[in-house]
């Protein structure tokens, strides 16, 4: 983190841990009989406790979501864009709070885990667990924190799905949603790309169906393979065209299969960083639960009678490059929260990075995402911004 | 506030639902909700309004109107708004179908080229006319379809559209004797507010 002036950073933050001794039941019908979330909190919590917003990682994102973790750390939380002093969500005027999603593999409970029940690390036999599980065991996180309303929960693709399913599930509870390049459930495509990564792990012969710790072994090239397609969904054409066109690693074409090409190179890079970090069950886990996100599935298919249930001021924010949830996607969940009369702003940012835009501070998409989170700032503290 | 939108604001009954296209900054969605508490959404294409409308808690909705309004259901809104803008659309009639689609009336508002003005720029000067409300040259107006009063009454009449509320005024938003016996003539900016004789 060096040279990060403090005016521009939430600088060195630590990971707290909470452990949860409740059941919690989650939508597979089973019950995790205890779990522990690892989270990070930026800014402070007002008097009231009405300053607090959840942020909602996405498929292989965790806690750490600003600032450093020590001197040493070269790159910053995954939405340090976002968070921080003068930006859109302003830690001098919130009090953030980012968990590590259950089922995840940075502390928070999941796979790696050690089962209570066998004293192994649960593997494969972690349940499924979903969107909704997800924000039930936030809810259960807020609880513990004092906090009763979210002044807002932000997230950006199956971040942005958890804060939909927020405003469904706990109306009382959150007085803005933030959905950033979501989609109101995965297209048979989407679900293609998802199938093609489990089936990539599932089929590399060190993943011993799941239980690969057991034998010491990671499903690395599975894993990688899996990292190496999604990263292409995260892209867009142009946006890969401009940082890699046809460029050669060397001179010369090698006629062999060995990365001939940049953006080959890149996506090995990718892949292989990817595995010392990620837990190829997590990803399974992941995966299923963007696959099952569907709200309007309990309300007859009817995603407008899911909204009728929000009381949530709505912020939806697309990018037109995006193909992976294109804006199409965010234009559904704004036709359903117009029909179901909510106060919903939509923009389509004009940007050429693809799904991964989300992450990156475009100066249009971080004025409209400040606009928004000034107001929710006012509403918190009419003195603000 | 453009006094054009103070007339609009008369005309739309309190607590009612709108939909402003081509809001602009919002001003005019603003202005309803914090005295007439009525709700409802801009629709706006230019990303740097967006952001201003966002800035000022009106609900907007960034899209291209040439689309049409696919997204929204018949009939969801009291009132459906366009602040000379239809001037600037290409599908015209379309647009006007579904305005009276998603709202029970409409309300237009247009810059009137039948002013006389306009006539004598281009019948005597010979050239496109530039006035106070049509402030552009030809090679950068933003509008593809200019027409008059006359015109727009005309068009009504074919497509059975009921005209429930007229107002014409010149450039400052006044009103006088003159535009309301020749309107055409004498009106720079013509306001409509409008329904369907029969829901079709």
């Amino acid at each position: 983190m060096a040279d990060v002036p403090p005016s521009k950073s939430v600088g060195l933050v630590t990971p707290l841990t909470l452990n949860f001794n409740e059941p919690l039941a989650l939508d597979c019908g089973r019950m995790l009989s205890q779990y522990t979330l690892v989270y990070e909190t930026y800014g402070e919590l007002n008097a009231t406790c009405s300053n607090a917003i959840l942020i909602c990682h996405a498929l292989s994102g965790d806690h750490h979501a600003a600032g450093y973790h020590d001197a040493e750390q070269r790159k910053p939380g995954w939405w340090d864009s976002s968070i921080g002093p003068g930006k859109p969500i302003d830690t001098r005027h919130f009090f953030v709070v980012c968990c590590n999603n259950l089922g995840g593999c940075s502390g928070s409970t999941g796979p790696t885990s050690i089962n209570p029940g066998t004293g192994q690390p649960f593997g494969p036999d972690f349940p499924i667990v979903t969107v909704k599980d997800w924000v039930r065991s936030q809810a259960c996180l807020a609880d513990r924190l004092g906090i009763v309303t979210w002044a807002a929960v932000i997230g950006g693709s199956l971040g942005g799905m958890q804060a939909l399913q927020w405003s469904i599930d706990y109306p009382e509870r959150v007085r803005h949603a933030v959905a950033i390049a979501a989609a109101p459930r995965l297209s048979a495509q989407n679900i293609a790309f998802n199938e093609v990564a489990r089936r990539a792990i599932i089929s590399d012969p060190e993943f011993y169906q799941g239980n690969y710790y057991a034998h010491d072994a990671v499903p690395r090239r599975g894993l990688m393979i899996a990292r190496m397609l999604g990263h292409i969904t995260y892209l867009s054409d142009e946006g890969m065209r401009t940082k890699f066109g046809r460029e050669l690693r060397e001179a010369k074409l090698n006629y062999n299969y060995d990365s001939d090409f940049q953006v080959e190179s890149y996506l090995r890079y990718q892949g292989y960083s990817f595995v010392d970090r990620f837990d190829a069950n997590t990803y399974l886990l992941m995966t299923k639960a963007l696959d099952y996100f569907d709200p309007a599935a309990d309300f007859d298919n009817d995603l407008s009678a899911a909204f009728r249930r929000a009381q949530a001021n709505f912020l939806v924010i697309a990018f037109t490059s995006d193909w992976r949830f294109a804006p199409d996607r965010s234009r559904e969940i704004v036709k359903a929260l117009v029909d179901a009369k909510r106060q919903v702003s939509y923009a389509e940012i004009k940007a050429t990075q693809g799904h991964d835009a989300f992450l990156l501070p475009i100066p249009r998409y971080q004025e409209t995402f400040h606009a928004y989170m000034t107001r929710v700032a006012r509403e918190v503290n009419p003195n603000a911004g | 506030m453009r006094a054009d939108l103070e007339i609009i604001s008369r005309w739309i009954q309190p607590g009612s639902e709108v939909l402003d296209l081509g809001c602009g900054d919002g001003v005019l969605l603003a202005h309803l909700r914090d005295h007439h508490q009525v709700g409802g959404y801009g629709v706006e294409i230019d990303e740097a309004k967006i952001a201003t409308c966002i800035g000022a808690g009106v609900n907007v909705i960034h899209k291209d109107l040439e689309v049409g309004l696919s997204d929204f259901t018949d009939h969801s809104f009291d009132y459906v708004i366009m602040t000379q803008t239809l001037q600037a659309v290409r599908h015209t009639e379309w647009l006007l179908d579904e305005m009276l689609r998603v709202g029970r009336e409409g309300i237009i508002t247009f810059p009137n080229f039948g002013h006389w003005r306009c006539r004598f720029q281009l019948a005597l000067g010979g050239h496109m006319p530039v006035v106070k409300v049509l402030p552009h040259a030809w090679y950068n107006t933003p509008n593809v379809h200019l027409f008059t009063i006359h015109d727009f009454e005309k068009l009504c009449q074919r497509k059975s559209i009921k005209i429930l509320q007229r107002a014409v005024v010149d450039h400052y938003h006044r009103a006088s004797l003159g535009m309301r016996l020749l309107p055409n003539l004498l009106g720079e900016l013509a306001l409509y507010r409008l329904g369907r004789t029969s829901i079709q």
